[in-house]
């Protein structure tokens, strides 16, 4: 009984080290994985995108519940202010309408200018609109996924807007997901500029909402409520697309107020403008480039 | 001998519900939730899964599957690859070592006990993403990240609680 007892003994004490040894392997895993992430990028991005691409369908299904309440919650919202609201419209309208003039009276100069320039134009841009399937949140990432992959021609590198606006750029491509880096997170860097007295700066996000202009030329008289939009410098956007305004300029900080609202996000268009982009470094693109 | 095999199934759906239901939280926290400012302190959902099960069923929450829980996580959040593992198994440390300690112990004591866990929680993961993308993350949203967590511990751990009662033996 008590030798019984005693192999019981050893056997319990086997398992508890077996135990300890499986976690111990595992935290050595954590740290591995750590480290892989960031000596072969290639890999680690590989094994992230089979199984974003694996629960994508599944993210696609419980992200639709999401935007029909918020639909609905919205349409009773609205029927609150419907008589605000249509005064509101009918006011913009009429600004809006002068807008249309001014902007009709500029194309058709600019049009004529071109012609008399030969002026050779941007290609124009293929646009892929997609739902947007998981924004986890979080303080430590600001990034989404989004229904489509280099299936239907996202590729690394290009650009993401909702209406008019910047939203991020393409970080990985799967199959039929792709994550979508925000201009808030800590790892986007995109070449800008002040909309009216085109200074070149680098607006550089840090995961709160009001992203910094880095690099701006110290005698550029930054201001609150100068718009800033992109330089299209690093060939990875097109100029000129609307980003958001200075909100504040202090101790030669300068932050800015993006457009975009991350919690309206349903639908983001990805455009490929035909641009090179700044990520040469696109395994997918170099395997494309053998290929022809 | 049909009867007891699918005893055994029933059984066995029955102690996946920890790893399913922590899963589910993975997922859940993955939902676009359309308020404005939510998603920048948008709570750690599976942590509190981690925790209570942790506690109350460690044997249905073992460390590989904390683990694998974790990649998956990482993998949905966008979180550097590791982060998430390597907090989940000290989770998993931490509790380990106190659970005589929670079982049987008012819900505040525990309440209280997943407070300091999620705080040793968020302050390694601050320091080990600061550290790969080799820049200080703001400090601020991570504390109100840590709030927003603990403040829906009370909630999900009485669902937890509900389920384990009506699926499953305490251990």
């Amino acid at each position: 009984m008590k030798q019984h007892s005693g192999a019981l003994g050893r056997l319990a004490t086997l398992k508890q080290l077996a135990h300890r040894f499986a976690f111990l392997s595992l935290v050595m895993a954590s740290f591995a994985l750590m480290l892989l992430g960031k000596a072969d990028t290639a890999l680690v991005e590989r094994i992230r995108l089979s199984v974003s691409d694996a629960v994508a369908p599944i993210l696609d299904v419980m992200s639709r519940p999401a935007g029909t309440i918020a639909e609905v919650v919205s349409a009773v919202r609205e029927l609150a202010t419907l008589r605000a609201e249509n005064v509101r419209l009918r006011d913009e309208n009429s600004k809006l309408m002068h807008w249309q003039a001014a902007a009709r009276q500029l194309d058709n100069e600019n049009r004529a200018l071109h012609i008399q320039l030969n002026f050779i134009p941007d290609p124009d841009p293929s646009f892929i609109t997609t739902r947007v399937i998981d924004d986890t949140g979080g303080a430590f990432v600001h990034s989404m996924l989004i229904n489509s992959g280099s299936r239907d021609g996202v590729r690394k590198g290009q650009a993401v807007i909702a209406g008019e606006v910047m939203v991020g750029r393409i970080m990985e491509v799967g199959q039929r997901s792709a994550r979508v880096l925000l201009l808030t997170d800590i790892n986007s860097h995109i070449p800008v500029m002040l909309e009216t007295s085109r200074a070149k700066a680098i607006l550089t996000g840090d995961n709160s909402d009001r992203p910094r202009l880095n690099m701006l030329s110290p005698n550029s008289n930054a201001a609150p409520g100068d718009r800033v939009v992109t330089s299209g410098h690093g060939g990875a956007f097109p100029p000129g697309v609307p980003l958001g305004v200075v909100s504040s300029v202090q101790d030669g900080v300068v932050r800015v107020e993006p457009f975009v609202h991350r919690h309206k996000l349903e639908y983001v268009t990805v455009v490929d403008y035909g641009l090179a982009g700044i990520l040469p470094s696109d395994a997918a693109a170099a395997s494309e480039g053998h290929d022809r | 001998m049909k009867g007891s095999l699918l005893q055994r199934m029933d059984l066995w759906v029955r102690h996946l519900l920890p790893f399913g239901l922590t899963l589910l939280l993975v997922l859940l926290q993955a939902m676009p939730t359309r308020l404005p400012g939510f998603a920048a302190v948008a709570p750690m959902l599976p942590l509190i899964g981690v925790y209570y099960w942790s506690i109350h069923r460690p044997d249905l929450l073992p460390a590989p599957v904390a683990f694998v829980l974790a990649l998956v996580n990482d993998i949905i959040a966008g979180t550097p690859l590791g982060v998430t593992p390597l907090v989940y198994l000290m989770v998993l440390g931490m509790t380990g070592s106190q659970r005589r300690f929670f079982l049987g112990k008012p819900f505040l004591v525990a309440w209280w006990g997943f407070a300091l866990v999620a705080s040793a929680a968020m302050a390694v993961e601050w320091a080990l993403v600061s550290m790969i993308f080799g820049h200080m993350l703001e400090p601020h949203a991570v504390l109100f990240e840590l709030i927003m967590t603990v403040s829906f511990y009370p909630l999900l751990s009485w669902f937890f609680a509900r389920t384990q009662l009506a699926l499953l033996r305490p251990a």
